[in-house]
């Protein structure tokens, strides 16, 4: 069995969940990944107390991109904009059940953002990015 | 396989001669040894450049037009010799060679000291849809500021520059063609010659990104025509940080600087400051001297080589990687069919595999490529694809090399079940 393109990527990458539109949304947020071509494109329809019913993308990009963001929209309903905006790098990473190198993580971490900007109304930053630099672990580097 | 020319000039050194001299290539990457086919993003280092690099910092080093201890003489005499070796590689003055870091801050010193003096509201710039994004986002920049007007010179199917619509675009009076020597997607060589005839025949200037063409092809600036021409080392086997602009002397004198401040200067007092004469006055500040000399090193290294042997021996490779690549079920390749107009560069796209995966999984067999739009989005748009994958060849590329590729694409077809 391949260590990274896994069936259940592979069946995500060719027949993703929610591919497609919502012709009725209340929220959507387009985004991509600049250095290789990947872009999505998110749409959320939201019940009376702000929670998601609906959820659809559409886009091209790789496997890892379109298996992650298959893979999250499937927990997405039922989920406040808050708590969307709350989830971690980890919870992608977890549902994609695979090591994802320092390379492939914007791939990976591409529906996440597109998600939450949809959730923000304007585009999140990238999880896999980190803070400021710290001087007293240069030594380590 | 046929030869490309009945008197194609062979390399003087064997390829496992030539191969020998670049340390990095016994790499071995996932277990495999090492297929480096991403020349087109940089080109890899022989022992000549490295030793060159070397020997300067832990002998020579010391700032250059400012001393006249020996230390300084010696670093200054090195870099000058320096541009005067790239001066007599090109066919020009060396009043008319700039270092500069890389191919993009030429293109931008050409925008900026050029372009913010000579375009004006109404005017026009041709560049060409197979442009890299450095010799397209300085233009849009001066044309936001200047109210002037990008045209955008056709590619045809085959991914030669359409000449016909070329000639119509230029009818409506640009001050300047921005076209690239070699494109780094297709591999299209353009007839720089031709080009500029035209464009000058119009009223235009020329200026040409020449960042795949150094490694690649002879360089005489008379015989192209071209008014800019830039240049990067790193792709043609020097080290990263530097770069040269060619500009006509005339040109150049007529420019004010790019980059103000310390040895650009003649005379600076608190009511007026002077200019330095050429090259100096687009030179500001501390050069990177270790890296000018390691471009000259990487240069002469090349010319020993002789750039039409290192041409036909490319040409030949990229016959026998497209008749290879063509086996593979699913692949669409672009650009120019194979001839003296294709250099080593190959993109392409496998249908039902994203370009990113399938450079994920040549990786695993060692091969190195690049995937994505090759800040090349215009390109793309016109391809109709998202992103490619990209094989760039160089003078120490193996069919065997090659053969690596077409055993990954095909093992990629597997992995996606196609």
């Amino acid at each position: 069995m391949d260590e990274l393109y896994r069936d259940q990527i592979l069946e995500h990458y060719k027949r993703p969940h929610h591919f497609g539109r919502l012709e009725d949304f209340d929220l959507e947020f387009e985004d991509s990944n600049p250095f290789c071509g990947d872009e999505q494109h998110v749409f959320l329809k939201l019940d009376g107390e702000n929670r998601v019913t609906g959820v659809a993308f559409e886009g091209q990009g790789c496997a890892i991109s379109t298996a992650a963001t298959s893979l999250l929209t499937d927990e997405l309903e039922g989920m406040t904009r808050e708590e969307i905006l709350a989830l971690p790098k980890e919870f992608v990473l977890d549902l994609l059940g695979i090591d994802i190198s320092a390379t492939r993580m914007k791939c990976a971490m591409l529906g996440l953002k597109v998600v939450k900007g949809a959730s923000l109304g304007g585009p999140a930053d990238w999880e896999d990015e980190g803070d400021q630099g710290d001087p007293s672990q240069a030594a380590a580097l | 396989m046929e030869p490309t020319a009945t008197t194609a000039p062979a390399l003087p050194r064997s390829l496992e001669e030539i191969r020998a001299e670049f340390p990095i290539l016994s790499r071995e990457i996932n277990g495999k040894p090492l297929a480096y086919l991403d020349n087109g993003a940089t080109a890899e280092k022989p022992l000549a450049v490295i030793d060159a690099l070397d020997r300067f910092w832990r002998e020579h080093n010391a700032n250059v037009h400012r001393g006249v201890h020996t230390l300084s003489e010696e670093a200054t005499s090195m870099y000058e010799d320096a541009r005067l070796a790239l001066a007599s590689h090109l066919g020009a003055d060396r009043r008319e060679v700039i270092f500069v870091r890389n191919a993009t801050e030429a293109l931008n010193l050409v925008a900026y000291a050029w372009g913010r003096t000579n375009l004006g509201a109404g005017d026009r710039i041709l560049v060409t849809e197979m442009e890299h994004h450095s010799n397209v986002v300085p233009w849009y920049q001066v044309a936001q500021e200047k109210q002037a007007h990008l045209d955008w010179a056709p590619v045809t199917e085959e991914g030669r520059l359409d000449l016909d619509g070329f000639g119509s675009l230029l009818e409506r009076g640009p001050k300047l063609v921005c076209v690239a020597h070699v494109s780094n997607v297709l591999g299209t060589i353009n007839p720089v010659p031709e080009i500029a005839r035209m464009a000058h025949d119009a009223g235009a200037l020329v200026v040409v990104d020449g960042a795949q063409a150094g490694p690649k092809l002879e360089l005489d600036m008379a015989e192209l025509g071209a008014d800019f021409y830039a240049l990067t080392s790193h792709k043609m086997y020097g080290p990263t940080g530097i770069g040269a602009l060619f500009g006509r002397r005339e040109l150049l004198e007529a420019m004010p600087p790019f980059i103000g401040g310390g040895s650009m200067i003649r005379k600076v007092s608190k009511e007026l400051i002077t200019w330095a004469d050429l090259p100096a006055k687009f030179e500001g500040g501390t050069p990177a001297i270790g890296e000018a000399i390691g471009f000259a090193a990487a240069i002469r290294w090349l010319e020993d080589l002789g750039l039409p042997a290192v041409h036909a021996a490319e040409v030949d490779l990229t016959a026998y990687a497209l008749e290879r690549i063509a086996e593979v079920p699913g692949l669409t390749v672009f650009g120019p069919p194979a001839g003296e107009d294709r250099g080593g560069i190959v993109s392409f796209a496998l249908e039902g595999v994203h370009a990113h995966d399938l450079s994920e999984i040549l990786d695993r067999h060692g091969v190195a490529v690049r995937a994505g739009h090759h800040c090349a989005q215009v390109l793309m748009q016109r391809l109709g694809v998202p992103a490619t994958t990209r094989a760039s060849f160089a003078v120490y590329n193996t069919q065997d090399e090659v053969d690596r590729l077409i055993e990954g694409l095909l093992d990629a077809r597997r992995v996606f079940e196609l």
